[in-house]
């Protein structure tokens, strides 16, 4: 299933702040947008899609958002652009993330989608978009499974 | 087209790589200065030992501070709590406690950053130090754990804008109102990835306290950082000002005369949704609040008082305070502001996050409109998702928990 929102998805409405403050990480996803969409976490399945436009988890820090939508099971989330430290949260904790520009992609659309070459194709409007190239060491981290497992490998950064 | 000047936060940079950059260029960077909250470092520390890390790079230059959730209102998170305390004893690292305040304001006040410096904060206001003229980004826990184990963080050279505004706000008209004006026109996605530069003799004058709030609100324009031009700024001890080389590269400069500004008010649910205070004059509101990283230091105490001296808070409504810290709790006491906040009807709260992040302390009811110092305004964002939140400036609070409803101070 693809799941579409619209712009500027706070990380208040991914993950309200109450809920935030543990280390049982599948708490959150009972949670998970609960104040944008009640019924999504009902509802989400393993491989869905979120869908955004502009600005995709803008406000606070917390890592607890993206984690949040990699415990529901989702498995990309797919937007015009990103805030900056969410993006970096997510691909630090191993949760795939493509910025593909303006869109038109409907809920319920079905989906193609490959992380290496960053191609996205909306089979149902058959258009296809092209993921902006992440930079080597946030491709780096993402094929290592993310910052943890990176820095266990190789103990500090590398910039190749 | 580069003309081959430096802004501030390429000069900041440059001088921890030791290389000449550029916008776009991706770097690793030395840190001066790590730290962590107890909504994001419990999540870091588990990633540390994940990583394999055994201690942090340099005991003096990590801190982790209690401010989101003091005192815990449960018991998970009073072992949060107990986990970081343990981990901060293990290490021999700095730990401020419940009560000690606002990371932010605890960093700058006990100066674990300073201008020139490159810090790396786990919370989203961490560009607040940007009114020291330092280079300050906020990340989320990971990162954070790999500055805390490394010293360093790889960062992509932000683009520079600059924002300039011209003119002396007028007297009752605060760095607040000029912050949220500048949101407003810019939007909550107005500087993603970007380095601000603030400028213009509308920041000259300011205090350091002000200068913060200015700052603070980078994040809620998407920025990497904000920095505050260092003309006119006054610290405690000696420093080297970093100014921008007259022919610094800007991808877009911005120009307001703010001669003219009044209050301004962000209506729900978002801090760029902002409107002169003549549009949204009347709201009836139930709950004023006054403190956080933006807005709960002594000059926003005292702008709160100086509305409400001698008189009290209308009926009906309650109107909390938290102090920014445990040294602004202890000045607004000593100069009687304090007491003049007190029998006006304000209660005050535990110097911390307060009811900004909404797990406690204060959550607002269903359909209750809440005026607030704070700076932001999201659905749900204080707990509730059925309320409703109004930014504005401590005056503006002020003058509103009088009479409940937005009213802007200068009528009061």
């Amino acid at each position: 299933m693809v799941y579409v929102y619209g712009n500027n998805i706070d990380t208040d409405r991914i993950i309200p702040g109450k809920y935030t403050k543990t280390l049982d990480l599948s708490t959150l996803a009972d949670h998970v947008l609960e104040d944008l969409d009640p019924s999504f976490s009902k509802n989400v399945q393993v491989g869905d899609i979120i869908v955004a436009g502009e600005n995709f988890g803008c406000g606070s820090s917390r890592e607890q958002a993206p984690i949040a939508i990699k415990q529901s099971g989702v498995s990309v989330v797919i937007a015009e652009d990103f805030a900056r430290i969410f993006f970096r949260n997510a691909i630090n904790i191993g949760l795939p993330v493509l910025e593909i520009g303006k869109h038109d992609i409907q809920i319920g659309a079905e989906i193609k989608y490959d992380l290496k070459s960053g191609e996205v194709h909306d089979l149902t409007a058959n258009k296809k978009y092209t993921a902006v190239k992440l930079p080597q060491i946030m491709i780096d981290i993402l094929e290592e499974g993310g910052l943890v497992a990176y820095l266990k490998k190789n103990k500090t950064y590398n910039l190749s | 087209m580069s003309k081959g000047g430096k802004t501030i936060s390429e000069k900041i940079i440059e001088a921890h790589v030791g290389h000449p950059v550029k916008p776009g260029d991706l770097i690793i960077t030395p840190v001066d200065g790590v730290m962590a909250t107890d909504t994001t470092a419990p999540l870091a520390l588990k990633a540390f030992k994940a990583m394999n890390g055994k201690s942090v790079f340099d005991k003096d230059k990590v801190i982790l501070v209690l401010d989101h959730a003091v005192p815990p209102p449960n018991e998970r998170i009073a072992n949060l709590h107990r986990l970081m305390r343990i981990f901060a004893k293990e290490q021999e690292i700095k730990l401020f406690e419940i009560g000690e305040g606002i990371c932010h304001q605890v960093m700058v006040e006990h100066q674990y950053v300073k201008p020139g410096d490159i810090f790396i904060g786990a919370d989203s206001h961490t560009p607040t130090y940007g009114a020291l003229n330092a280079f300050a980004c906020g990340v989320g826990s990971t990162d954070l754990a790999a500055t805390m184990m490394t010293g360093k963080i790889w960062l992509k050279v932000p683009e520079s804008i600059k924002i300039v505004c011209n003119g002396k706000l007028q007297a009752g008209v605060s760095a607040k109102d000029l912050i949220l004006h500048l949101v407003g026109q810019l939007t909550i996605s107005g500087a993603t990835y970007q380095a601000i530069e603030f400028e213009g003799e509308a920041f000259e004058g300011m205090t350091l306290a002000s200068r913060m709030t200015i700052a603070n609100m980078v994040a809620e324009m998407g920025g990497k950082t904000g920095i505050v031009n260092p003309k006119g700024l006054e610290l405690d001890y000696d420093y080297e000002p970093i100014y921008p080389d007259k022919d610094a590269d800007y991808k877009k400069i911005f120009k307001f005369d703010v001669s003219n500004l009044e209050p301004q008010i962000a209506a729900p649910p978002s801090p760029d949704k902002v409107e002169n205070i003549s549009t949204t004059e009347g709201t009836k509101i139930d709950y004023a609040f006054i403190g956080t990283c933006c807005n709960g230091r002594l000059e926003d105490l005292q702008a709160a008082a100086e509305v409400l001296k001698g008189k009290r808070i209308k009926d009906g409504v309650r109107f909390m305070i938290a102090p920014a810290s445990k040294s602004t709790l202890l000045d607004a006491m000593n100069d009687g502001t304090l007491q003049t906040l007190i029998e006006a009807g304000a209660s005050i709260i535990t110097p911390g996050c307060g009811p900004c992040v909404g797990t406690h302390q204060g959550v607002p009811g269903d359909d209750e409109v809440v005026i607030s110092a704070a700076n932001r305004n999201f659905r749900g964002r204080m707990g509730n998702p059925n309320s409703n939140i109004y930014l504005a400036a401590p005056a503006t609070v002020a003058a509103s928990a009088l009479t409940g409803e937005i009213t802007n101070p200068k009528n009061v």
